[in-house]
């Protein structure tokens, strides 16, 4: 496994204006994610957690400091240049799976496919690559309306995967699902993690789903902390 | 392309919206179809009069008769090129309710005064040489089933026959047709010297002068001299140009033109707004979804064009449908209507103005919605969600 640093983050400052008021999320945050990571990131709310998420998954802008990936600074690309980066470059899986409702599985793991120049042919190709992958070849073409939750959150993980990105942003993948879903879930990031090097950053709130993680960091208040320095 | 599916898909998400959404579109440009094709068929005596031909009527009523004599006298005047005279028969084919409109024209300065009349020189020659026979327009002889060579009664609900009777006997000697798709041809022509002969009443009157003049330019001139010439008569004239004679004709019923834009306007503000409405309803519902595939990398521009597709198939949709209605229930109409309203024909112009008026339909319902899909923040988004 390489150890280059897929992201850097150097003094990065992110704050919200709201009203005459000014919030400081973070104010000098240091952080390196190395290519085939697989990082938990713990925190109570407040702490940062999603801010973080959206500035390395491109979705937001820091205030000051520098975003590195793979190299190349995205802190300073435009709305549009970032949106070509995500397509590129990361697969997203949320709580709720954000599945389109009237789209069937295979169609909802083809969006991402949408983005580049292949036919539709070979578009279909990788979608069967990607359903087969989390299991589920057979529900294809069944409506997100007909599916468990788990099986939904695995067609979101296909559809995060099927476009081949080197990183996947995981925003409290099991926060909505049964253990033993969770963890079936969480065996799966694993597989992605050490069968297919991606480098997985997945926010949790369940010190179980953790566990799955290569390693964990804690957020508080903006900083990263050790553990025990977290409020009880 | 690619996105078509996608607005296919979002366009026929909920079926109910979809249906009663593409309806009230469907209405309105049913009612377009209909009313502008009524207009048309209104208008076009306005639209097919010629530049130079003017109409010479009784200043009392247009009902009123003219002394013959009023044909020659018009002609000496300045600026005439042609004059020609014509009487109202107050025809009907077998029954009262089948009424065909008929003139007594002088068949020679009749035909020189309107040359988009077109006719088989052969039959032509026919019709002048004989004067009991009757020249055909073509729409009326097809959907009459007439053809050269017959011979049919007509009757008058205003003359009698010197014979007795109302009904006279004519041959058909010739069809005329048309030099325009739009030029009528619904009427029937016959010898005014046989009228006059044949009838048991009415003297030697016309109904009206029809003439053209050197030039457009010398309308006005030769309007005014005509009815300065008999004024202070007994039968004092009213000269108009031909399309302001058809106009004034129409407009009998009412402002047509408003009556028109009020119903279209009020149509299509009402649908504006119906339209409008449920494309940012279904945007707004959307909300989490735009929010996610511009996670996944679609560009704001994309999203934007996709909205507007999708407003613009849905104005496609019910549009298409409304004209493809409107169009059945003007082919079925006009065979009941010919006789009145012989040009009832949903024609290109409207088909090309109706298309633009879904597409500004599509793009107007659709701007708002598409402007806030571009805008929308994906973490805003989220939050809301």
């Amino acid at each position: 496994m390489s150890s280059q640093n897929l992201f850097e983050l150097k003094q990065v400052a992110k704050r919200f204006t709201k009203g005459k008021e000014t919030i400081s999320i973070f104010h000098d945050l240091n952080m390196q994610i190395k290519e085939g990571d697989f990082l938990a990131i713990m925190g109570p709310s407040g702490s940062g957690k999603t801010t973080l998420l959206n500035l390395l998954g491109g979705v937001d802008q820091p205030t000051e400091g520098q975003i590195t990936f793979d190299g190349q600074r995205i802190d300073n690309l435009s709305e549009s240049q970032l949106a070509k980066w995500r397509a590129n470059n990361i697969g997203f899986i949320f709580q709720f799976y954000n599945l389109m409702p009237m789209l069937n599985a295979a169609r909802n793991v083809e969006l991402p496919l949408l983005l580049t120049n292949l036919s539709r042919s070979e578009r279909q190709k990788q979608v069967k690559v990607a359903l087969e992958l989390v299991g589920l070849s057979d529900r294809a073409s069944h409506m997100p309306s007909e599916m468990s939750g788990g099986q939904q959150q695995r067609v979101a993980i296909a559809r995060a995967v099927v476009s081949d990105p080197k990183f996947l942003l995981c925003d409290e993948p099991t926060g909505d699902l049964d253990r033993q879903t969770a963890d079936e879930i969480l065996q799966t990031l694993q597989l992605l993690n050490e069968k297919f090097g991606k480098t997985i950053v997945m926010v949790t709130h369940d010190p179980s789903a953790a566990k799955f993680a290569k390693q964990t960091v804690h957020l508080n208040k903006g900083e990263f902390v050790k553990a025990e320095e977290l409020p009880a | 392309m690619k996105d078509l599916y996608l607005v296919y898909k979002n366009l026929t998400r909920k079926k109910m919206r979809l249906f009663l959404t593409t309806f009230a579109i469907f209405i309105a440009f049913l009612i377009f179809g209909a009313i502008m094709t009524l207009r048309g068929a209104l208008n076009s005596g306005v639209e097919m009069s010629a530049d130079n031909r003017l109409v010479v009527v009784h200043k009392t009523n247009f009902t009123n008769p003219l002394p013959y004599s009023y044909v020659n006298k018009t002609q000496t005047i300045e600026g005439v090129k042609q004059v020609t005279h014509a009487n109202w028969f107050g025809g009907y084919y077998q029954q009262p309710a089948n009424q065909v409109v008929t003139f007594a024209v002088e068949p020679e300065s009749y035909l020189a005064v309107y040359p988009e009349l077109v006719i088989d020189p052969d039959q032509r020659q026919a019709w002048l040489n004989n004067q009991a026979s009757i020249l055909v327009g073509e729409r009326i002889a097809l959907a009459n089933g007439w053809k050269v060579g017959d011979r049919i009664p007509l009757s008058s609900n205003i003359f009698s026959h010197k014979d007795g009777g109302q009904t006279w006997e004519f041959v058909i000697e010739g069809i005329f047709r048309g030099t325009e798709e739009k030029t009528d041809t619904s009427y029937l022509l016959f010898h005014y010297k046989y009228f006059k002969e044949t009838q048991s009443w009415g003297g030697d009157s016309i109904g009206w002068l029809i003439l053209t003049t050197v030039d457009a330019s010398m309308n006005e001139s030769v309007a005014k001299a005509i009815d300065s010439n008999f004024a202070n008569s007994n039968a004092e004239t009213d000269t108009s140009t031909e399309q302001a004679f058809n106009k004034a004709f129409i407009e009998q019923i009412g402002n047509i033109g408003l009556i028109i834009f009020g119903v279209v306007f009020m149509a299509f503000f009402t649908i504006l707004i119906v339209v409008g409405n449920t494309m940012v309803l279904a945007i707004r519902e959307r909300t989490g979804e735009i929010a996610v595939l511009k996670t996944l990398g679609f560009a704001s521009i994309r999203i934007f064009k996709m909205v507007i597709i999708e407003s613009c198939l849905l104005a496609f949709l019910g549009g298409l449908l409304g004209l493809g209605a409107a169009y059945l229930l003007i082919q079925g109409a006009s065979e009941h209507l010919a006789r009145f309203l012989p040009n009832l024909v949903l024609d290109q112009n409207i088909i090309m103005q109706a298309l633009g008026y879904m597409l500004l339909l599509g793009l107007i319902t659709g701007i708002a919605p598409a402007i806030s899909a571009l805008r929308l923040n994906i973490i805003t988004a989220f939050s809301r969600d």
